[in-house]
């Protein structure tokens, strides 16, 4: 369950910012997760509530935003779609396709007051 | 204090008063507003990691994460190659558990100094504890820190510690498609040891279907097969190190 320590990591910079931003409450983070990054939406999720509890993002809205996984082929230089890390060039069906977006793991943006 | 991070720090609290031209309830205190943070959720781990990465590039300390499921033989492989080692290259252990003093202690029977973290719930290793671990080893410059991570083939993939290469040690016992069950562990690794080799001819293992999968994964991925226990080709690994010291 890393991502009871990502959400801790979400707090902390959600305090870093309410000092440097000058904000007290948090009603809304916006998260951006890859596809292809090694988190699942729904432990976020159901993790969230409970690392957010009596902290300023206390019954705050979690909105997660799905990049889809996306990556250049070494071989031919096209830009694929991606599913998982593993998947072939659909165009020339070589394994070495580089990923380019998908592992993204971010706070894009919060409501506050 | 910490004098790495400043972490036990106290808050500053200071205490001010202020004239107001206009009564507090003219504020509008309760105006919803949008901050565009844009970070990475890793930044702050990814910061230390390059504080230590930097300490270690100083001191010309070759770092390496070791990690795999519990149980695959990442401790008794660190035993032997500070064996193998010893007079060649100072070595110091970070051994990572949720609980107990076993796998350190295992470490300084061969005379290595070695410091346990224990996780306690968490699942990895991060970067500042990593941080912390290194102040209170006191390493001697041109030697090897080899950190051993929490057993588990998913979190620690995620979680850059400053190390210079990552290390994934899969046994034989395990099953040869691990690397298609936990692609982001394979993806980050630089080096996969397939330990327990002499163990093969008593289970479904298939050495090259396994090293396929690997480099389906990670095309880069470099591979030592190996028995640690019976020595089989062990001089690859300490081989290996030497080399990219």
């Amino acid at each position: 369950m890393h991502e009871i320590s990502l959400l801790e990591n979400v707090l902390e910079i959600l305090e870093e910012n309410a000092k440097s931003q000058g904000f007290k409450q948090v009603k809304k983070v916006c998260l951006e997760i890859g596809m292809l990054s090694c988190v699942e939406p729904d432990a976020l999720r159901f993790g969230f509530d409970v690392v957010m509890k009596n902290t300023l993002a206390e019954n705050a809205v979690l909105e997660i935003k799905q990049t889809q996984g996306l990556g250049t082929c070494k071989h031919c230089g096209q830009t694929v779609p991606l599913e998982t890390l593993h998947d072939p060039c659909i165009v020339c069906g070589s394994p070495g396709v580089v990923v380019t977006q998908g592992n993204e793991m971010k706070i894009k943006d919060l409501i506050v007051i | 204090m910490c004098g790495i991070c400043g972490c036990g720090q106290p808050e500053q609290t200071a205490k001010h008063s202020h004239h107001h031209d206009h009564s507090h309830q003219q504020h509008d205190h309760y105006a919803e507003r949008l901050v565009q943070v844009e970070q990475d959720i890793l930044s702050k781990n990814n910061r230390y990691a390059e504080q230590n990465r930097d300490y270690f590039k100083q001191h010309h300390i070759f770092t390496l994460n070791l990690m795999s499921s519990p149980g695959a033989g990442k401790t008794t492989l660190l035993v032997e190659t500070i064996k193998t080692l010893q007079g060649r290259i100072p070595i110091a252990v970070i051994e990572g558990d949720q609980q107990t003093e076993h796998d350190a202690n295992r470490i300084r029977a061969t005379g290595a100094p070695a410091l346990q973290i224990n996780t306690g719930k968490a699942c990895h290793l991060d970067a500042h504890g990593i941080g912390h671990a290194v102040m209170e080893l006191e390493l001697g410059d041109h030697s090897l820190l080899a950190i051993e991570n929490v057993g588990n083939l998913v979190c620690p993939s995620s979680f850059d510690l400053g190390e210079a290469r990552k290390v994934v040690v899969l046994s034989v016992t395990e099953g040869d498609d691990k690397p298609l069950k936990y692609p982001d562990m394979f993806h980050a690794a630089d080096l996969m040891i397939i330990n327990k080799t002499d163990l093969l001819p008593y289970v479904d293992f298939d050495v090259e279907r396994c090293i396929q999968y690997a480099r389906q994964v990670n095309p880069d991925i470099q591979v030592i097969e190996l028995s640690t226990t019976k020595g089989n080709n062990f001089s690859a690994w300490t081989n290996w190190i030497e080399e990219n010291i």
